[in-house]
């Protein structure tokens, strides 16, 4: 019944969306991985780049891929920032707490967009968006494409600057072993900041890579929270090659799940799935920690 | 053994309101809040004495106001009859869920986000069931009868959610004064240490969800009744979950008028808000927020921490900085 015609396409295109969601569970993954917390404003900092990506480019003209440059750093800036001043100070180094700031900062900063901008829905209009690339038998839109290489990029970039630098040595040293981290003169809390600000980056990057073909509005990051969290989950908390490849799968299932259950319904494979995995195996398919 | 009479103080306080004012503006916020002190309520038990915090309360909620409305509008069943029904059927989600989490060992951020994906997929999967009304939701008709638990004035409303609340402080506070819940505190503060101590944690943390299921469940039939109108987007959407943590944080969880004293709070400072808004959308929500972080930030015992350190010490000096 399912003809290759219709398999192929499913699963380029379902690759091709899984990569941006990869990309914002790797901001989620390396966040929890550090700092151990789970960051409920994900989706809430994901819909304020996603509008920042939208102004830059009504108002200044600036072309989203080229936004990602701009918008990446002033993210950082912002996570950092949050972290630094905000979350860590409120959270008093507990857990539950970490959870209700974060709740909170979500509640301010989406409903701070709808005072703004109102719950219209905006889309932008990009020339080469509708330009389409011949893949066998399949016809993919050239904005993925570029998604898929970029976020392939990103991750790249995060896992040499954890690898050969100083900064990504020091923020393994912190996810490991905190107090001894601290002991060898580790400013704990720069670090977390900076883990922080470095995952609000990878968000800021993948509201970057959404605009063109997506719609913003006040509520439009919240659609990737929870897939977020099921990628995080399915890939093992804390795991960068587990984001990668756990997003990649959630893309395929719910392009497949669209399919067969209507696409109202497609997005309850993916709750369904996070479920699943949660409640047989919480550690997720890569992870070690239970 | 703590006595109740601080309940039947605060409930007698509360049930003269009716006899001093009948303006619908003042009972009408009395009412929302009382519904939303209820829905705490059931989350106080489970999070603010059991330690496991549910994001997704609107699960229960939800189950439990649609059951009340389909029965009546599908099926001709009694609205009272209904409210049992669907007191039951939040308890039953309450339960399953609970099953489901405990026994595969969920906790902490776990157990948050396996109940927010569980409300999430109530909510969508009401949205397409025909039984529901998919997206346009259930009208309950209009038939003005004490026999059918609808009244022309608000008071008997008043009244009604009134007792609710009541009934769910005497059952806290029964708990509190109980084997079960000292089993639940020593949960929320060591499950480890509660289980070598021969505790049967997953059978007292069933109890505690399935408990509190039944009580914000009771808010959800309450809703249903008062509003006559349920969908999707109300029953199982992210603001009821919220609101269930957010009154009994603000008011101190885990203790007895946490959700009342909470509730009380963020209604009034809604209410402020939108007065000094006007009607902007979005503005008391983002207040709302703002007040979840510094309650957590600066007075993490909420507004009853605050108060008791207020009382406990009235005569000696406070240090600079302390915030109870």
């Amino acid at each position: 019944m399912l003809s290759p015609v219709i398999l192929i396409p499913a699963v380029l295109n379902g690759l091709m969306a899984g990569a941006v969601y990869a990309l914002v569970a790797l901001g989620l993954t390396l966040i929890y991985g550090v700092l151990h917390i789970i960051n409920f404003a994900h989706g809430a900092l994901l819909t304020a780049a996603m509008f920042a990506a939208f102004f830059a480019f009504t108002l200044l003209g600036v072309d989203p891929y080229l936004a990602a440059f701009l918008l990446g750093p002033l993210f950082f800036a912002i996570g950092y920032a949050l972290q630094r001043f905000i979350i860590g100070p409120a959270a008093h180094g507990e857990d539950r707490n970490f959870l209700l700031v974060t709740l909170g900062l979500a509640i301010v900063i989406e409903n701070a967009l709808l005072y703004f901008f109102r719950a219209d829905t905006r889309t932008i209009n990009l020339p080469y968006a509708f330009d389409v690339i011949e893949i066998g038998p399949a016809f993919v839109a050239m904005p993925r494409i570029i998604a898929f290489g970029a976020v392939i990029a990103v991750a790249a970039a995060l896992w040499t600057i954890m690898r050969w630098t100083d900064t990504g040595k020091a923020i393994r040293a912190v996810a490991k072993e905190k107090l001894g981290a601290e002991l060898c003169g580790i400013n704990v809390a720069h670090i977390y900041a900076i883990t922080f600000g470095l995952g609000t980056a990878c968000v800021a990057v993948a509201a970057c890579l959404l605009i063109p073909t997506y719609y913003v509005n006040p509520t439009a990051g919240e659609a990737f929270v929870l897939i977020a969290f099921t990628i995080v989950v399915l890939g093992g908390m804390g795991s960068i090659a587990g984001a990668l490849i756990g997003g990649l799968c959630v893309g395929v299932v719910e392009s497949f799940s669209s399919i067969f259950l209507g696409e109202s319904l497609g997005q309850i494979g993916i709750f369904i799935m996070f479920i699943v995995v949660l409640l047989a195996r919480p550690s997720g398919l890569f992870g070690a920690r239970p | 053994m703590k006595t109740y009479w601080p309940i039947v103080l605060v409930v007698v306080l509360l049930a003269i309101v009716p006899f001093v004012t009948t303006s619908n503006v003042v009972l009408n916020f009395l009412i929302t809040t009382l519904l939303i002190a209820l829905v705490g309520q059931g989350w106080n038990l489970l999070g603010g004495y059991g330690g496991q915090y549910s994001f997704g309360h609107a699960a229960f909620f939800g189950t439990a106001a649609y059951t009340t409305a389909i029965l009546q509008v599908q099926y001709g069943i009694n609205a009272w009859l209904g409210l049992f029904a669907g007191i039951f059927a939040g308890s039953l989600v309450g339960a399953v869920i609970g099953v489901l989490c405990f026994r595969s060992g969920l906790r902490g951020s776990y157990f948050s986000l396996v109940t927010l994906a569980f409300a999430e997929v109530l909510r969508i999967f009401s949205s397409v069931t025909p039984i529901t009304g998919a997206g346009v939701g259930t009208l309950i008709k209009l038939d003005l009868r004490p026999e059918a638990f609808q009244f022309q004035s608000r008071v008997p409303f008043y009244w009604i959610v009134l007792t609710l609340v009541a009934l769910s402080l005497v059952t806290v506070r029964a708990a509190e004064n109980s084997r079960f819940g000292a089993y639940l505190v020593a949960i929320r503060e060591n499950e480890d240490a509660a289980s070598a101590l021969g505790i049967n944690t997953f059978a007292v943390k069933l109890a505690a969800i399935t408990l509190s299921a039944a009580i914000t469940g009771a808010a959800g039939c309450f809703y249903a009744q008062y509003f006559l109108f349920i969908d999707a987007a109300i029953a199982y959407g992210p603001w009821i979950s919220i609101d269930a943590l957010l009154a009994p944080i603000v008011g101190g969880a885990g203790t007895l008028f946490a959700s009342l004293l909470g509730a009380l709070v963020i209604k009034a400072l809604g209410e402020a808000t939108k007065l000094l808004s006007g009607d902007a959308p979005g503005l008391d929500l983002v207040i709302y927020g703002l007040v979840l972080i510094a309650v957590v930030g600066l007075a993490p015992r909420g507004v009853a921490g605050v108060l008791t350190a207020l009382f406990r010490r009235p005569f000696r000096a406070q240090p600079e900085g302390d915030n109870g």
